[in-house]
């Protein structure tokens, strides 16, 4: 196996925030990651899949030292970010980039969409002609050069997510953070975006970090897959694995929560409905963080924090009793409550 | 067959603007009867949630109307605004899409169901306060008279929605119309909230039309589909027929979008949806479709029965054809 391109271990990041209780300013620490390690290997997408509260785009940018990781290790090609001094950070910053989920928030409304896309050749003294790296670039993202001149109130949602990655790529990267890149587009839209991003990654042998909630659009798109919770990985692996062999009781709720576009099997496939909603980052859960939803935690899971760790080759899970590949949760739930299951199903 | 509790003919809404009328709702006609889930499906600009709001007697002012709303059999387009308020929150009830918004943050969650039942029932505060609480138990939300003395911002995005709902069902309404009612949802509250909704409209029997963009949600809720299009509704049938023997080729194309793991390139829908200030003439779906000829230019297309299906499509046949070969 080649060099990783992306090497993120043990990434902490804690934010401190203060809360007026009355009189009093209490201080508290939101724990949105602690402890998240993986790489990223060259032309590879890896998915990062979470609930809102998950901490899947506070990993995205601190990889990228848009925010300072508490602590913890980020090699990109074997050097680390985390002691770089800001100016060889913005010279390293050409070489990865990040696309946001608005593209109508992260362009200038007041800039032509050249002018956007020719900004960053411009912070980096980038030598040769702008206009046409910009015209190349337009058409690289199936727009025209002469949309150079527009503003960007005159583009549609799909075209201004492809202005976004034109200007992502502006500086040739090797490695890209797609922050929930097509969330904000409707579906017919979607599939054409994520087409374009295919395409890039071949022609231009990119590296994706792909940050999403939709599990369908990251398991169509991602080699790779890492489910997080409240700030840690559940679960990591081949995305084949990760579907339809997972092991992570959290992994085969969040699946069974996804409705199917098919009545037929929609309406008939056993579900596990998770209770309550994601707990508080501020006061996390002693042991597994998702114990407390988890339909089979033990006394343990409350006791010890389960390490992330191989269960096959490549298939990494952090529980204390992971399921067997293909073993499913509700079958395991209803046979040790035979009675709940049988009232919930009448 | 039941009477439709809400039936809707030849609905037309438009809002001026500077640069001219925008054309929101463009003729839509349909019903919905007790005890059935009309799935609304559309991308954003079809008129989906413009038609539920003119339901609901909640468009602007100077929006433009016409056509004929009928909620169990009373007009309500051109009634006069008491009229419509008496019948807003008692016989049609909406869940809003973000729940943070519908509630408001300043009163206390108790004390805005109790006000939604005041408003139509003639029952003493004290009465309408046990009933506040009877409301949020059966939405499930857990302790539910010391959560009825909290304010929203003390609610989880899950349990905010769940009040909502509890405010929507307090007159038991004989229509409920769910607007993305999950969409600012995580995906495991989302199955909590769709859990409740359909156990919500089992125990009331109420009509519930649920507009949603996700192809998902409404393979697991809809009894049938309705799938609009730039004002027009373009293909309605029973939920089945419409995802697996879909006849419009908006509807084909809004499913071959999906990404799908057996796929290996997803087939988008090209172009962008128009501008509504202009529609174009004919079939407006006819700029991204790839069976468009001549004849689609022409007159709009009515919704026709072909199969078990409604399609508003004139070359309905002749693509079956070409598919089929």
């Amino acid at each position: 196996m080649s060099e990783p391109i992306l090497e993120v271990t043990e990434l902490f990041k804690l934010f401190e925030v203060r809360q007026n209780k009355g009189a009093k300013v209490i201080k508290q620490t939101v724990h949105a990651v602690s402890g998240v390690s993986f790489s990223l290997a060259p032309g590879e997408t890896l998915g990062l899949v979470g609930e809102s509260g998950s901490g899947k785009s506070t990993v995205g940018r601190c990889i990228l030292r848009l925010l300072e990781p508490t602590s913890g290790s980020i090699r990109f090609r074997g050097q680390e970010l985390t002691t770089l001094g800001r100016e060889e950070m913005r010279e390293l910053r050409s070489e990865m980039q990040i696309v946001f989920q608005d593209p109508y928030a992260s362009l200038d409304p007041r800039m032509t969409i050249g002018a956007a896309i020719a900004e960053p050749l411009e912070v980096h003294d980038v030598p040769g002609d702008h206009d046409a790296i910009v015209g190349e670039l337009l058409e690289l993202v199936g727009l025209s050069p002469d949309h150079s001149k527009r503003f960007p109130h005159e583009f549609s949602g799909g075209q201004r997510q492809r202005i976004g990655i034109a200007r992502a790529l502006s500086l040739r990267p090797s490695l890209i953070i797609l922050d929930e890149p097509v969330s904000a587009l409707d579906v017919s839209i979607q599939a054409g975006i994520l087409n374009l991003l295919e395409d890039l990654q071949k022609e231009l042998s990119l590296s994706y970090l792909f940050i999403a909630h939709d599990l369908s659009i990251v398991r169509h798109i991602s080699d790779r897959i890492a489910v997080m919770y409240l700030g840690k990985l559940m679960e990591l692996g081949d995305h084949k694995d990760v579907y339809d062999r997972s092991i992570h009781p959290y992994t085969q709720s969040l699946l069974s929560a996804v409705p199917i576009p098919d009545p037929t099997l929609e309406r008939t496939r056993k579900r596990i409905v998770l209770e309550g909603d994601l707990p508080s980052p501020v006061n996390p859960p002693s042991g597994c963080v998702f114990r407390t939803r988890c339909p089979i935690a033990f006394d343990l899971c409350a006791e010890e924090v389960p390490e992330l760790r191989p269960q096959a080759k490549d298939h990494l899970v952090a529980c204390h009793a992971p399921l067997l590949p293909g073993q499913s949760l509700a079958d395991v739930v209803a046979s040790r409550h035979p009675v709940a299951t049988a009232l919930s199903e009448q | 067959m039941t009477l439709p509790v809400l039936s809707v003919r030849d609905l037309h809404v438009s809002f001026p603007t500077q640069d001219g009328l925008v054309q929101a709702v463009r003729g839509v006609s349909f019903d919905i009867s007790e005890h059935e889930l009309l799935g609304i499906v559309g991308e954003s600009g079809s008129g989906k949630s413009v038609t539920f709001l003119a339901v609901m007697g909640l468009l602007p002012r100077s929006a433009i109307v016409s056509g004929s709303i009928k909620i169990g059999g009373q007009e309500l387009v051109g009634a006069p605004p008491d009229e419509v308020r008496k019948v807003r929150g008692k016989r049609v009830a909406m869940i809003f899409q973000d729940p943070l918004t519908a509630l408001n943050p300043v009163h206390r969650v108790g004390a805005q169901v109790v006000e939604m039942i005041l408003a139509h029932q003639d029952i003493s505060n004290d009465e309408a306060n046990a009933k506040a609480v009877e409301l949020l138990d059966r939405v499930g939300i857990p302790q539910p008279d010391v959560r009825a003395r909290q304010y929203p911002h003390e609610f989880s995005g899950g349990m905010r929605q769940r009040a909502v709902i509890a405010i929507a069902i307090a007159n038991s309404p004989e229509i409920l119309i769910a607007d993305e009612p999950t969409t600012a949802l995580d995906t495991t509250v989302q199955a909590q909230i769709l859990d409740v909704v359909q156990q919500v409209q089992h125990e009331l029997g109420s009509a519930v039309a649920f507009i949603t963009h996700d192809l998902g949600v409404v393979a697991r809720v809809a009894d049938r589909v309705q799938v609009m299009y730039a004002g027009r509704v373009t293909e309605r049938g029973e939920a089945h027929d419409i995802f697996m023997r879909p006849t419009h080729p908006y509807t084909r194309g809004l499913l071959n979008s999906l990404p799908d793991i057996n796929v290996e390139r997803l087939v988008p829908i090209p172009g962008a949806p128009p501008n509504m200030l202009r529609p174009p003439s004919g079939c407006a779906f006819r700029i991204r479709c790839t069976y468009a000829t001549e004849v689609c230019a022409g007159e709009i297309p009515e919704l026709k029965p072909y199969g078990a299906i409604e399609t508003a499509c004139v070359r309905v046949e002749e693509i079956a054809a070409e598919v089929m070969a």
